[in-house]
């Protein structure tokens, strides 16, 4: 019931949106192809604009991953993780997260189907990988748009919240399962 | 931003280097390159298409509607912002496709804020604490519903997927809450930003 009920939220959220918006609009006079067309002419623009910033993060993250430090660090990382209860499969998971989201899902699916449904790995994986948005690309798109190269106080912050988005996500996952 | 570039990049050769996997690393100079280029590209139809309905939301008053809805919260999240600025509301929006789990609509509707607060920004070149914030509620990544994780759970045989949905919920609210406090609490403490044109 609550299955069905999720499934349908996900699959009328977007279309529901859109009925409304344009339902208003029609409603409230709004010349709406006009308006569409009009709002629409900056989306090349602005998609063209983040390419340099989006290259600078992109690439160095590749290059870190093509490395192999992420799996120096999981390995270093481990016995101390071990003593919370953490399974050493997820700590790719914490240190990619904020790296890459395509990563981040990529190194889920490998644990889901490694280990199985009933694993607790499997849980703790899901968990931060579903509270997670990825840090850099976020900062890289969204600052990149508007030309903005001193990021101040932005990237520490969202480090920090990553950081605390880990330790919520193993208490919570050790408290529930 | 300066450190943390040339510090990826440099141990990343290092690192490679010890590993015997360097040409690894120099091809994903290659591959991350034409990866930024794909995402960028792949956004242009959907930028096009949420900005044009966007700005139709705008018309009919929705988003001015939305924005009086939540100014009791972002009046005290972002106190140099005109209450009565367009931004206001695309934050609105930009959260609410976020909670909804529509990345899609969620980036362009946020960069279209973003790019509000930066006429209102006084130093063109670095962030305002503005920016700071919308990027903390985006970098926190809140979530009602994880609905990838959740195929990926359910390709996998997974009897009971929807048993992650609540702690997902709990460890994403306690995230989202310590970004915003945490930018609230930088903000005061770290320098401001220069005047310039």
């Amino acid at each position: 019931m609550f299955h069905t009920l999720m499934n349908i939220i996900s699959l009328w959220a977007l279309p529901a949106i859109i009925v409304i918006i344009l339902t208003v609009g029609l409603l409230r006079k709004v010349p709406l192809y006009e308006t569409f067309t009009d709002g629409a002419k900056d989306g090349f623009h602005v998609a063209v604009n983040i390419i340099p910033y989006l290259v600078a993060i992109i690439v160095a993250i590749s290059m870190l991953r093509a490395s192999g430090l992420i799996e120096m660090t999981s390995h270093a990382l481990a016995p101390i993780l071990n003593f919370f209860n953490v399974p050493a499969d997820t700590i790719p998971v914490m240190i990619v997260r904020s790296l890459s989201g395509l990563a981040a899902l990529g190194v889920f699916s490998d644990i889901a189907h490694n280990l199985g449904p009933d694993a607790y790995a499997t849980k703790l994986a899901a968990i931060m990988v579903g509270s997670s948005e990825t840090t850099f690309y976020v900062l890289a798109v969204y600052f990149g748009s508007v030309k903005i190269s001193k990021f101040r106080y932005a990237l520490i912050v969202g480090l920090i919240a990553d950081f605390i988005g880990i330790v919520a996500a193993i208490s919570v996952c050790n408290l529930m399962f | 931003m300066n450190y943390i570039f040339y510090f990826l990049i440099v141990i990343s050769i290092i690192v490679g280097a010890i590993n015997g996997k360097l040409s690894d690393v120099v091809n994903a100079i290659l591959s991350g390159a034409e990866l930024s280029v794909k995402v960028a590209f792949s956004l242009i139809g959907i930028m096009c298409f949420w900005l044009g309905i966007m700005k139709i939301a705008e018309q009919s008053g929705l988003v001015e509607l939305l924005a009086k809805i939540i100014k009791p919260i972002t009046k005290h999240l972002f106190k140099e912002i005109p209450e009565e600025s367009s931004a206001i509301g695309d934050i609105a929006m930009n959260f609410s496709a976020n909670a909804l789990g529509l990345a899609n609509a969620a980036t362009p509707i946020g960069i279209k804020a973003m790019k509000e607060l930066q006429r209102l920004n006084k130093d063109k070149k670095s962030a305002s604490n503005a920016m700071c914030m919308l990027l903390a509620m985006n970098t926190a990544g809140f979530q009602l519903i994880p609905a990838t994780v959740i195929a990926v759970l359910i390709g996998i045989g997974y009897k009971n997927p929807t048993e992650i949905i609540a702690p997902t919920l709990l460890v994403t609210s306690i995230t989202f809450l310590s970004a915003i406090t945490i930018s609230k609490i930088f903000e005061k403490f770290w320098k401001p930003q220069k005047e310039s044109n």
